[in-house]
């Protein structure tokens, strides 16, 4: 049996592998086939009928999605079987169908907000007939409530169970389903309550007519007046594609670009939803401090009260935050040096990783997309589902699909796949002797995976030196294979550690930098850090685009862009170099990060070498071998020589548990923290009611 | 007719005991050890032989079936399922067996598995068969007792069957929806291929038949095929079981040769149709999801598969449903659409979206408050489901209307026009419009 069937499609004869479907054949042929429960990362459904074919010979018309080319047979002179994807036969069963769907679906396309982008839509303009025939009283379904995220309209459903199915094979999550039968049949989630996923929103997008839609952007615009930019996500470090639908200055909404290596076409609903954040407790203009509060000043002078405070440089510390873009780092960091200031660090108080120069030590070099080749998987200290939500999903598909085993050191959590849970501690003595350690040294491709917070302890050298001797040890470093990574949760971090934004000469650690000893603190939108034990006398100067801990604490405040609002480098926990674009201008006198540290330069008398974003990413791609060279690509395996020098360390594991730098998941950053949708999505995870205005 | 010597149901109306002894003393498990020990090819062989198709409605020959089933067990373990999941309207043989027989159905069980090299059998009862899942529970706890089943039996062939209590669905008889529901999940039909013999049951290769298929197959192997064979027009042998229901003198189940005709039915069991041949209006021969018969044709007709199919219609389980002059058919089709439309599982677009509308028309065509065009629009409906579900459910929605539209038009548009035609005086006033 070849691995190859012939078909002769419309006329028109094709060879295609006999793993496809009848529905991938047509399109190889280049025909056009209908569709609405049909979804390629889904398993085939076949329910829509929508997608029917004429097979020449068969009794009655195939359902192309759920049609395996392999199962077919030649005809009876051995001849390439017939398919008509046009013509009468074919029209009439999708206009049958399509009138069906129709029947009780409401005309209420001008109020829908499905309205311009909707699959029903567009087919019922392309194979419906042009009136109804179906003079009765259309069908009514009650509304269900999945929670602040997704709003729903039963009354349009048109039962394709996408969403059943991408709850319970992507989101792992088996909350959604249909109850009832026949005509009555209607879809619900468990008791009426929200989806508990991380990826819940991808059902609005999933959904193809209004059924389930985004309840933050309910009748907020119409597709077609939005402006769109193809951007990158800054929420954790995956760096998704995204697309920003703005209006005006306004971001109305984000969605999710198809990235096969990063997110495939799915988005964390923190990504999807933080969107109102940008609108909410915006630094606008610059601000200083008098008499104890804050009050509105000019840019001149901010700088001048920044340059006061920047007097003795050996006083002085910088701390990049977790959202900072790798041009703000480079700026700064440039500025930090001309100034002699030493005590810079991008990195959580108490990192013990990141100094030695080896990249390949802090990125995750299997790469997202590598786990579906893994065989085995190791996490010590991280838990994806809420440090990557996107990529947890991967990993059930690879364990759902391939096999993949996948073993636990750290605290446990539902990941919505089983693991073989190992101890909470980083020492782990039963590790060894695990069935796990045998699977993962019986695996072809095991990968081992350090949390960054697991690098963050006391002991933080010593897990990362014992993760990198377990990867060795289990083969998981070869010349084809890296499979030792650190997972990432701030989208700024590995851009700011390639930048070297990294204590100097004699310089403090972030640790030190926030013990006090310093007397001005600079911080670089750095809000998840304690800022309690600051020299009372001492300033703090604020760079960052939303007021949070940073900003409340600041003495003087420079108003900086968010994402959306800049064409920023930032680097994933893979090491993939991205930008995002500019979708809406920064708020009100805000301004790019490094544009505001060469204004300051200026002020400074260190004027930096570059005037431009491109003139400073020039400088940035110029060293040979800068990993900013190229854009877009992870640099995965070719980083495993790098991986097999082990680290020598005098520090002991310690058995503390390894517990996740996310205590919750919709308020990790400042962004987030401005969200109302996340606030009340944060709310519902505690298991909290949203609060209801006295009326 | 068929003589008593020959019926393979000998106890179908209860008479007797159902019991083992009883059982065993009518012909059940006598020789099923020299049987099985002759081993599947020879079993499937005798059946094909027989001519046997397949007694739950489609008719497919039952030992071709059994032989799609593979060759060797290879990692998966092979099943048998038995639909006693009997649900169509006017269909009431397998209840007959279950209760009275099952000492037939839980030997041929046995054989079938031989035949497809499988252990394990499972029996899904119809949720509201009580009485039967009783009646089938002791059959088998005496099977069992007996070690004529289980592990290390007396006739050689380790052999478990388990009873299965459905929820009472209709569409649990299909059986790809079977045994999702067997597998506990919501029975809604598969996506066909991969057929059962390939992944059926948890995947495994299965094969699904109907009570009687598999209760008549003991007594095949034991008279011979040839003697099956014997009976009914050629394509269409053996002996079937009858059930009529509706406007005859005595309604009943009868164990009857294949390829009699309706009339000979009729009149040697049911004691002729009520109010005389001439008062005959139709009949639906199989079962509700067959199109119904006008009397003028199937008075005659041979009921088997091949005579009804060439009317348009189907032996299906052979329930036999006659209806007289005195029946409003468009009444009776609009009950049957509500049942479809009751049972439609929903999951795809035309028989979900389909059956509702059409049980609408129907019923407004029953008051006769419909338009003439509706009835082209109801045809075209029925066309639109049919042969486009993933199940048959939707055909067997389609064709009751199919029937009625094609024989009794007249009927539906007269209704029509009675019902738009000036109302009559009472008592020598206008009804006033409201």
């Amino acid at each position: 049996m070849t691995d190859t069937f012939k078909l002769n499609i419309d006329g028109k004869d094709i060879e295609v592998p006999r793993s496809y479907t009848l529905m991938q054949a047509c399109e190889a042929a280049g025909a056009e086939i209908p569709r609405f429960c049909y979804h390629e990362r889904l398993s085939v459904a076949g329910n829509c009928r929508m997608c029917l074919v004429e097979w020449e010979g068969a009794p009655k018309p195939i359902a192309s999605c759920a049609q395996t080319v392999g199962d077919m047979r030649p005809n009876r002179d051995g001849s390439a079987p017939n398919i008509r994807t046009r013509g009468d036969y074919v029209e009439k069963a999708r206009n049958g169908v399509m009138e069906f769907l129709l029947i009780n679906h409401p005309l209420d396309c001008p109020i829908c907000d499905q309205g311009g982008e909707c699959d029903l839509q567009d087919q019922a303009m392309a194979y419906g007939r042009a009136g109804s025939r179906y003079d009765l009283n259309k069908r009514a379904v009650e509304d269900k409530n999945m929670g602040p995220l997704v709003k729903t309209i039963m009354t349009r459903c048109i039962q394709c169970t996408r969403c059943v199915r991408f709850a319970a094979e992507v989101a792992g999550v088996e909350e959604i389903g249909m109850i009832s039968r026949g005509e009555d049949a209607e879809i619900t989630t468990y008791l009426e309550k929200s989806l508990t996923s991380e990826l819940s929103g991808n059902v609005i997008d999933l959904c193809p007519v209004g059924a389930l839609t985004s309840k933050p952007y309910a009748f907020n615009a119409r597709p077609w007046e939005l402006r769109k930019t193809s951007s990158i996500d800054v929420m954790d470090g995956m760096g998704a594609a995204i697309r920003v639908d703005a209006k005006g200055d306004a971001v109305l909404r984000i969605m999710p670009q198809v990235n096969e290596e990063v997110n495939e076409e799915w988005l964390s609903d923190k990504s999807r939803f933080v969107w109102d954040g940008l609108q909410r407790q915006r630094l606008d203009k610059p601000y200083i401090r008098e008499h104890g509060k804050l009050r509105p000043a000019s840019w001149a002078e901010a700088f001048a009260a920044v340059k006061a405070a920047l007097a003795s440089p050996d006083k002085v510390g910088m701390v990049a935050g977790d959202l900072i873009e790798v041009e703000q780092a480079k700026a700064a960091l440039d500025l930090a040096r001309a100034l002699g200031i030493q005590s810079t660090d991008c990195r959580p108080a108490g990192a013990q990783y990141g100094t030695d120069g080896v990249r390949e030590r802090y990125l995750l070099n299997p790469t997202f997309m590598g786990v579906e080749e893994a065989d085995a998987l190791l996490l010590i200290g991280a838990n994806p589902r809420t440090e990557a939500p996107v990529w947890n999903a991967r990993i059930r598909k690879a364990w759902l699909w391939n096999g993949l085993e996948v073993g636990m050191i750290g605290e446990a959590a539902d990941l919505t796949y089983d693991y073989a849970w190992l101890g909470a501690g980083a020492a782990a003595p039963d590790f060894k002797s695990s069935d796990f350690y045998k699977t993962l040294e019986a695996a072809e491709r095991p990968m081992v995976v350090v949390g960054e917070a697991a690098l963050c302890r006391a002991d933080g050298e010593a897990v990362l030196a014992g993760a990198l001797q377990i990867a060795n040890e289990v083969g998981a470093v070869s010349e084809a294979w890296a499979g030792f990574g650190v997972l990432h949760t701030a989208a700024g971090r590995v851009g700011a550690l390639d930048v070297g934004f990294l204590p100097g000469e004699g310089g403090l650690d972030t640790a030190g930098i926030l013990s006090g000893a310093v007397d001005t603190v600079v911080l670089l939108g750095a809000d998840e850090v304690d800022l309690s034990n600051l020299n009372p006398a001492g300033t703090v100067i604020y760079v960052g685009s939303h007021g949070d801990a940073g900003a409340s604490r600041a003495d003087i405040i420079l108003p900086a862009a968010a994402y959306t609002e800049m064409a920023a480098t930032y680097v994933n926990s893979e090491g993939r170099v991205q930008m995002t674009a500019k979708a809406v201008q920064p708020k009100g006198e805000a301004r790019e990060g490094w544009a505001i540290f060469r204004a300051l330069s200026d002020v400074l008398g260190k004027t930096l070498a570059y005037d431009s974003a491109e003139a400073l990413r020039a400088v940035l791609r110029e060293p040979e071998g800068s990993v900013f060279a190229g854009l877009g690509f992870a640099p995965g395996a070719a980083g495993a020589g790098a991986l097999k020098a082990l680290i020598e360390t005098d520090q002991a594991l310690s058995d503390a548990p390894l517990t996740s730098p996310i205590k919750d998941f919709y308020l990790t950053n400042p962004i987030a923290r401005a969200s109302k949708t996340m606030a009340e999505c944060s709310l519902l995870g505690r298991g909290l009611e949203t609060p209801v205005a006295a009326e | 007719m068929l003589s008593d010597k020959d019926r393979i149901f000998t106890n179908l109306y209860g008479r007797h005991d159902p019991g083992l002894e009883a059982a065993k003393q009518r012909g059940a498990w006598h020789l099923t050890r020299e049987m099985l020990a002759q081993g599947p090819d020879w079993i499937c062989d005798q059946i094909k032989a027989s001519g046997l198709r397949g007694r739950g409605g489609a008719g497919f020959p039952t030992g071709l079936k059994w032989t799609f089933m593979p060759k060797e067990v290879g990692e998966r373990p092979h099943y048998l399922v038995v639909n006693a999941d009997e649900s169509e309207p006017g269909t009431c043989k397998d209840r007959e067996i279950l209760r009275h027989d099952p000492h037939l159905l839980i030997e041929g069980c046995m054989v079938a598995s031989r035949a497809m090299r499988a252990h394990k059998c499972y029996v899904y009862l119809r949720g509201e068969y009580i009485a039967e899942r009783h009646a089938l529970e002791k059959a088998v706890k005496e099977a069992y007792e007996a070690k004529l089943i289980g592990e290390n039996n007396v006739n050689g062939w380790d052999f478990d069957l388990y009873v299965h209590h459905g929820a009472g669905a209709y569409i649990c008889g299909e059986e790809t929806a079977l045994l999702e529901s067997l597998e506990g999940k919501k029975g809604q039909p598969r996506l066909k291929p991969p057929f059962p013999a390939n992944a059926g049951l948890y995947g495994c290769p299965t094969t699904v038949n109907n009570v009687e298929s598999i209760a008549v197959a003991p007594t095949i192997l034991r008279r011979g095929a040839e003697w099956f064979a014997g009976f009914g027009a050629p394509n269409n042998t053996g002996t079937k079981l009858f059930c009529i229901s509706g406007h005859v003198n005595k309604p009943c189940n009868v164990e009857e040769e294949m390829s009699l005709t309706f009339r000979e039915l009729i009149d040697t069991h049911c004691g002729g149709i009520r109010g005389g041949w001439d008062n005959l209006k139709a009949v639906i021969p199989g079962g509700s999801s067959v199109r119904m018969v006008p009397a003028e044709q199937i008075i005659d007709c041979k009921m088997d598969f091949d005579s009804l199919r060439d009317l348009q219609s189907g032996l299906g389980t052979a329930a036999v449903i006659v209806m007289d002059k005195s029946t409003d058919l468009i009444k009776a089709i609009a009950r049957i659409s509500y049942f479809y439309k009751h049972e439609s599982c929903g999951q795809c677009t035309p028989c979900r979206e389909g059956t509702g509308w059409m049980w609408r028309v129907v019923e407004r065509m029953a008051r006769g408050e419909a338009e003439h065009s509706d009835i082209d629009m109801l045809l075209d409906v029925t066309k639109q489901i049919e042969g486009h579900t993933i199940c048959a459910l939707g055909d067997a929605a389609a064709w009751p209307i199919q029937g009625l539209i094609k024989h009794f038009r007249h009927e539906i548009e007269e209704r029509i026009d009675q019902y738009r035609a000036p109302r009559a005086l009472v008592q020598g006033h206008v009804v006033a419009a409201e």
